[in-house]
Protein backbone atom coordinates (compact mmCIF):
# COMPACT_ATOMS: atom_id res chain seq x y z
CA UNK A 1 0.00 0.00 0.00
CA UNK A 2 2.84 2.04 1.06
CA UNK A 3 4.07 2.24 -2.24
CA UNK A 4 0.74 2.25 -4.11
CA UNK A 5 0.92 5.67 -2.36
CA UNK A 6 4.28 6.59 -3.38
CA UNK A 7 3.18 5.82 -6.73
CA UNK A 8 0.51 7.88 -7.04
CA UNK A 9 2.04 10.75 -5.03
CA UNK A 10 4.85 10.60 -8.38
CA UNK A 11 1.86 10.93 -10.82
CA UNK A 12 0.22 13.67 -9.54
CA UNK A 13 3.65 15.56 -9.55
CA UNK A 14 4.46 14.63 -12.95
CA UNK A 15 0.90 15.30 -14.17
CA UNK A 16 0.80 19.09 -12.32
CA UNK A 17 3.98 19.45 -14.20
CA UNK A 18 2.66 18.03 -17.88
CA UNK A 19 -0.05 20.21 -17.57
CA UNK A 20 1.50 23.81 -17.22
CA UNK A 21 4.50 22.44 -19.94
CA UNK A 22 1.62 20.92 -22.67
CA UNK A 23 1.17 23.60 -25.10
CA UNK A 24 -2.03 22.01 -26.88
CA UNK A 25 -4.73 22.97 -24.37
CA UNK A 26 -7.19 19.75 -24.93
CA UNK A 27 -4.43 17.93 -24.08
CA UNK A 28 -3.32 19.78 -21.20
CA UNK A 29 -7.28 19.43 -20.03
CA UNK A 30 -6.94 15.95 -20.73
CA UNK A 31 -3.95 15.66 -18.35
CA UNK A 32 -5.80 17.24 -15.68
CA UNK A 33 -8.41 14.99 -15.56
CA UNK A 34 -6.46 11.93 -15.22
CA UNK A 35 -4.70 14.31 -12.02
CA UNK A 36 -8.17 14.59 -11.02
CA UNK A 37 -8.72 10.72 -11.03
CA UNK A 38 -5.83 10.14 -9.38
CA UNK A 39 -6.42 12.71 -6.72
CA UNK A 40 -9.62 10.81 -6.25
CA UNK A 41 -7.95 7.39 -5.25
CA UNK A 42 -5.72 9.14 -3.45
CA UNK A 43 -8.38 10.55 -0.98
CA UNK A 44 -9.87 6.80 -1.17
CA UNK A 45 -6.88 5.54 -0.07
CA UNK A 46 -6.70 8.65 2.67
CA UNK A 47 -10.28 7.25 4.21
CA UNK A 48 -12.20 10.00 2.59
CA UNK A 49 -14.50 8.16 0.42
CA UNK A 50 -17.26 11.29 0.40
CA UNK A 51 -14.63 13.76 -0.91
CA UNK A 52 -13.06 11.21 -3.14
CA UNK A 53 -16.91 11.07 -4.95
CA UNK A 54 -17.23 14.59 -4.98
CA UNK A 55 -14.08 15.21 -6.64
CA UNK A 56 -14.36 12.24 -9.53
CA UNK A 57 -17.55 14.33 -9.80
CA UNK A 58 -16.73 17.28 -9.69
CA UNK A 59 -12.99 17.11 -10.69
CA UNK A 60 -13.73 14.68 -12.94
CA UNK A 61 -16.46 14.74 -14.84
CA UNK A 62 -17.90 18.61 -14.82
CA UNK A 63 -14.97 20.24 -14.74
CA UNK A 64 -13.64 18.94 -17.83
CA UNK A 65 -16.87 19.29 -19.48
CA UNK A 66 -16.63 22.92 -18.81
CA UNK A 67 -12.98 22.72 -19.76
CA UNK A 68 -13.59 21.57 -23.34
CA UNK A 69 -17.08 24.01 -23.88
CA UNK A 70 -14.65 26.84 -22.79
CA UNK A 71 -11.73 25.75 -25.28
CA UNK A 72 -14.41 25.45 -28.37
CA UNK A 73 -15.51 28.64 -27.69
CA UNK A 74 -12.13 29.99 -27.88
CA UNK A 75 -8.65 28.93 -29.34
CA UNK A 76 -7.14 25.30 -28.68
CA UNK A 77 -3.48 26.10 -28.96
CA UNK A 78 -1.70 28.64 -26.37
CA UNK A 79 -0.29 31.92 -27.56
CA UNK B 1 22.09 37.75 -12.89
CA UNK B 2 18.53 37.93 -12.63
CA UNK B 3 18.24 33.94 -12.96
CA UNK B 4 21.10 33.09 -10.77
CA UNK B 5 18.83 35.44 -8.08
CA UNK B 6 15.56 33.35 -8.96
CA UNK B 7 17.33 30.16 -8.57
CA UNK B 8 19.07 31.21 -5.35
CA UNK B 9 15.27 32.38 -3.86
CA UNK B 10 13.57 28.74 -5.44
CA UNK B 11 16.52 26.86 -3.78
CA UNK B 12 16.41 28.42 -0.23
CA UNK B 13 12.53 28.12 -0.47
CA UNK B 14 12.98 24.47 -1.60
CA UNK B 15 15.13 24.18 1.87
CA UNK B 16 12.60 25.99 4.31
CA UNK B 17 10.53 24.02 2.85
CA UNK B 18 11.71 20.50 2.96
CA UNK B 19 12.93 20.99 6.84
CA UNK B 20 9.55 22.50 7.73
CA UNK B 21 8.09 18.95 5.90
CA UNK B 22 10.36 16.69 8.60
CA UNK B 23 8.80 19.02 11.84
CA UNK B 24 5.25 18.17 10.95
CA UNK B 25 3.23 15.58 13.46
CA UNK B 26 2.36 12.11 11.75
CA UNK B 27 -0.92 12.04 9.80
CA UNK B 28 -3.58 10.69 11.88
CA UNK B 29 -1.94 10.46 15.26
CA UNK B 30 -3.89 10.71 18.23
CA UNK B 31 -1.50 13.38 20.15
CA UNK B 32 -1.95 15.90 17.11
CA UNK B 33 -2.67 19.50 18.47
CA UNK B 34 -6.31 19.01 15.97
CA UNK B 35 -7.05 16.50 17.61
CA UNK B 36 -8.63 17.98 20.64
CA UNK B 37 -11.71 17.96 22.39
CA UNK B 38 -14.15 19.29 20.19
CA UNK B 39 -13.12 16.44 17.84
CA UNK B 40 -13.47 13.81 20.57
CA UNK B 41 -17.01 15.66 21.78
CA UNK B 42 -17.87 15.58 18.31
CA UNK B 43 -17.36 11.56 18.53
CA UNK B 44 -18.88 10.24 21.79
CA UNK B 45 -21.71 12.79 21.56
CA UNK B 46 -22.64 13.24 18.06
CA UNK B 47 -24.88 10.50 16.99
CA UNK B 48 -26.82 10.98 20.30
CA UNK B 49 -27.03 14.74 19.31
CA UNK B 50 -27.96 14.21 15.45
CA UNK B 51 -29.55 10.66 15.21
CA UNK B 52 -27.44 10.45 11.87
CA UNK B 53 -24.26 7.62 11.64
CA UNK B 54 -22.76 9.90 9.00
CA UNK B 55 -20.44 12.16 11.45
CA UNK B 56 -19.56 13.71 8.20
CA UNK B 57 -22.86 15.29 7.37
CA UNK B 58 -24.31 15.60 11.07
CA UNK B 59 -21.07 18.24 11.06
CA UNK B 60 -21.86 19.94 7.92
CA UNK B 61 -25.67 20.07 8.13
CA UNK B 62 -26.25 20.11 11.86
CA UNK B 63 -23.52 21.99 14.13
CA UNK B 64 -22.29 23.60 11.16
CA UNK B 65 -25.13 24.33 9.15
CA UNK B 66 -24.60 28.22 8.78
CA UNK B 67 -21.46 27.65 7.08
CA UNK B 68 -22.93 25.52 4.83
CA UNK B 69 -25.06 28.43 4.08
CA UNK B 70 -22.74 30.10 3.11
CA UNK B 71 -21.33 27.87 0.73
CA UNK B 72 -24.42 27.57 -0.75
CA UNK B 73 -24.38 31.19 -1.01
CA UNK B 74 -21.15 31.35 -2.71
CA UNK B 75 -22.77 29.40 -5.44
CA UNK B 76 -25.38 31.32 -5.73
CA UNK B 77 -23.17 33.86 -6.27
CA UNK B 78 -21.02 32.31 -8.70
CA UNK B 79 -23.83 31.40 -10.97
CA UNK B 80 -25.53 34.55 -10.67
CA UNK B 81 -22.25 35.90 -12.34
CA UNK B 82 -21.95 33.74 -15.14
CA UNK B 83 -25.39 34.08 -16.19
CA UNK B 84 -24.86 38.11 -15.87
CA UNK B 85 -21.92 37.72 -17.85
CA UNK B 86 -22.18 35.42 -20.43
CA UNK B 87 -26.48 35.20 -20.59
CA UNK B 88 -26.63 39.47 -21.53
CA UNK B 89 -25.00 39.05 -24.55
CA UNK B 90 -27.10 36.30 -25.92
CA UNK B 91 -30.15 38.59 -24.99
CA UNK B 92 -29.42 41.46 -26.12
CA UNK B 93 -28.75 39.74 -29.70
CA UNK B 94 -32.21 37.93 -29.30
CA UNK B 95 -33.42 41.54 -28.93
CA UNK B 96 -31.48 42.92 -31.92
CA UNK B 97 -32.89 40.29 -33.83
CA UNK B 98 -36.25 40.79 -33.02
CA UNK B 99 -35.91 44.75 -33.82
CA UNK B 100 -34.59 43.84 -37.17
CA UNK B 101 -37.53 41.02 -37.68
CA UNK B 102 -40.01 44.21 -36.37
CA UNK B 103 -38.39 46.84 -38.77
CA UNK B 104 -38.01 44.47 -41.99
CA UNK C 1 -22.42 15.43 -31.62
CA UNK C 2 -23.74 12.95 -34.20
CA UNK C 3 -22.79 9.29 -33.04
CA UNK C 4 -25.31 6.38 -32.62
CA UNK C 5 -23.54 4.41 -30.29
CA UNK C 6 -22.77 7.17 -28.00
CA UNK C 7 -26.61 7.73 -27.72
CA UNK C 8 -27.90 4.55 -27.20
CA UNK C 9 -25.01 4.16 -24.27
CA UNK C 10 -25.95 7.68 -23.19
CA UNK C 11 -29.95 6.43 -23.09
CA UNK C 12 -28.85 2.80 -21.25
CA UNK C 13 -26.67 4.31 -18.32
CA UNK C 14 -28.41 7.43 -17.76
CA UNK C 15 -31.18 5.81 -15.28
CA UNK C 16 -28.55 4.59 -13.57
CA UNK C 17 -26.24 7.23 -12.52
CA UNK C 18 -29.75 9.37 -11.80
CA UNK C 19 -30.84 6.73 -9.43
CA UNK C 20 -27.17 6.78 -7.92
CA UNK C 21 -27.18 10.55 -7.77
CA UNK C 22 -30.56 10.03 -5.64
CA UNK C 23 -29.25 7.56 -3.37
CA UNK C 24 -26.28 8.96 -2.26
CA UNK C 25 -28.42 12.75 -1.87
CA UNK C 26 -31.05 10.50 0.06
CA UNK C 27 -28.66 8.20 2.07
CA UNK C 28 -26.50 11.28 3.03
CA UNK C 29 -26.79 10.68 6.99
CA UNK C 30 -25.88 7.14 6.74
CA UNK C 31 -23.25 6.21 3.99
CA UNK C 32 -20.66 8.59 2.53
CA UNK C 33 -21.68 11.36 0.51
CA UNK C 34 -24.23 14.22 1.09
CA UNK C 35 -25.41 17.07 -0.54
CA UNK C 36 -22.48 18.30 -2.97
CA UNK C 37 -21.21 14.77 -4.09
CA UNK C 38 -24.94 13.14 -5.03
CA UNK C 39 -25.98 16.44 -6.26
CA UNK C 40 -22.77 16.90 -8.68
CA UNK C 41 -23.66 12.89 -10.39
CA UNK C 42 -26.87 14.06 -10.62
CA UNK C 43 -25.62 17.17 -12.80
CA UNK C 44 -23.29 14.44 -14.57
CA UNK C 45 -26.17 12.74 -15.83
CA UNK C 46 -27.58 16.14 -17.71
CA UNK C 47 -24.66 16.77 -19.25
CA UNK C 48 -23.94 13.28 -20.39
CA UNK C 49 -27.50 14.19 -21.85
CA UNK C 50 -26.48 17.15 -23.28
CA UNK C 51 -23.54 16.41 -24.98
CA UNK C 52 -25.16 13.37 -26.74
CA UNK C 53 -28.18 14.86 -27.73
CA UNK C 54 -27.49 18.57 -28.60
CA UNK C 55 -28.03 21.69 -26.27
CA UNK C 56 -31.98 21.63 -27.53
CA UNK C 57 -33.01 18.01 -26.24
CA UNK C 58 -31.00 18.36 -23.02
CA UNK C 59 -32.97 22.18 -22.28
CA UNK C 60 -36.09 20.40 -22.53
CA UNK C 61 -34.42 18.18 -19.83
CA UNK C 62 -34.54 20.51 -17.38
CA UNK C 63 -35.65 24.27 -18.79
CA UNK C 64 -33.97 27.14 -17.37
CA UNK C 65 -36.72 28.54 -15.70
CA UNK C 66 -37.36 25.56 -14.20
CA UNK C 67 -33.80 25.61 -12.73
CA UNK C 68 -33.28 28.80 -11.53
CA UNK C 69 -36.62 28.54 -9.70
CA UNK C 70 -34.89 25.09 -8.06
CA UNK C 71 -31.96 27.48 -7.57
CA UNK C 72 -33.68 30.09 -5.51
CA UNK C 73 -36.21 27.38 -4.31
CA UNK C 74 -34.00 25.48 -2.18
CA UNK C 75 -31.80 28.05 -0.43
CA UNK C 76 -35.01 30.15 0.23
CA UNK C 77 -36.23 26.76 1.90
CA UNK C 78 -33.06 26.14 3.32
CA UNK C 79 -33.69 29.52 5.59
CA UNK C 80 -37.05 29.35 6.43
CA UNK C 81 -35.74 25.18 7.64
CA UNK C 82 -33.14 27.48 9.77
CA UNK C 83 -35.75 30.11 11.01
CA UNK C 84 -38.12 27.17 12.59
CA UNK C 85 -35.82 27.57 15.26
CA UNK C 86 -35.42 30.74 15.83
CA UNK C 87 -39.32 31.14 15.68
CA UNK C 88 -39.22 28.36 18.45
CA UNK C 89 -37.13 30.18 20.72
CA UNK C 90 -33.74 28.33 20.01
CA UNK C 91 -30.97 29.63 17.86
CA UNK C 92 -30.67 29.56 14.31
CA UNK C 93 -30.96 25.72 12.36
CA UNK C 94 -31.67 23.83 15.79
CA UNK C 95 -32.01 20.02 14.67
CA UNK C 96 -33.17 18.63 18.05
CA UNK C 97 -34.45 20.91 20.34
CA UNK C 98 -36.85 22.52 18.00
CA UNK C 99 -39.19 18.99 17.49
CA UNK C 100 -37.76 17.89 14.28
CA UNK C 101 -38.72 14.08 14.47
CA UNK C 102 -35.42 12.29 14.81
CA UNK C 103 -36.17 8.71 14.26
CA UNK C 104 -34.54 5.38 14.57
CA UNK C 105 -30.81 5.22 14.36
CA UNK C 106 -30.17 4.26 11.10
CA UNK C 107 -33.17 4.76 9.33
CA UNK C 108 -33.84 6.64 6.10
CA UNK C 109 -36.20 8.74 7.37
CA UNK C 110 -34.66 9.81 10.74
CA UNK C 111 -32.30 12.67 11.99
CA UNK C 112 -34.34 15.49 12.24
CA UNK C 113 -33.58 18.29 9.89
CA UNK C 114 -30.79 16.96 7.91
CA UNK C 115 -32.25 14.67 5.09
CA UNK C 116 -34.25 17.70 4.38
CA UNK C 117 -31.50 20.07 4.09
CA UNK C 118 -29.38 17.72 2.28
CA UNK C 119 -32.29 17.07 -0.02
CA UNK C 120 -32.73 21.00 -0.70
CA UNK C 121 -29.21 21.72 -1.28
CA UNK C 122 -28.34 18.63 -3.51
CA UNK C 123 -30.93 20.21 -6.18
CA UNK C 124 -29.55 23.36 -5.59
CA UNK C 125 -26.35 22.09 -6.56
CA UNK C 126 -27.82 20.31 -9.86
CA UNK C 127 -29.41 22.96 -11.00
CA UNK C 128 -26.02 25.24 -10.66
CA UNK C 129 -24.23 23.07 -12.27
CA UNK C 130 -26.49 22.30 -15.14
CA UNK C 131 -26.91 26.12 -15.28
CA UNK C 132 -23.62 26.99 -15.51
CA UNK C 133 -22.90 23.96 -18.29
CA UNK C 134 -25.96 25.17 -20.25
CA UNK C 135 -25.11 28.66 -20.39
CA UNK C 136 -21.78 28.00 -21.50
CA UNK C 137 -23.12 25.63 -24.65
CA UNK C 138 -25.46 28.66 -25.79
CA UNK C 139 -24.65 29.44 -29.44
CA UNK C 140 -23.87 33.51 -29.67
Amino acid sequence: MQILNVFLVIFLIVAAIMVERTKDLLSAVIIFTSYSLMMALLWLLLRAPDVAMTEAAIGAGITTNLFVVVISRTRRTEK
Amino acid sequence: MRKIFTFIMLGGLLVVLLSSISELPPMGNGDNPSFNEISEYYIDEGVEDTHAPNLITAIITDYRAFDTLGEATVLFTGIAAVVSLIGITHHSKNKEDEEDDLHG
Amino acid sequence: MDDLFVRITTRMILPFIQIYGLYVIIHGHLSPGGAFSGGSIFAASIVLYTLAYGLKPGQKRLPHHISSKIETGGILFFILIGLIGVALGYTFLTNQEAGFPMGEIGRVLSAGLIPVVTFALGLKVMSTVVTLFHTMMEEE
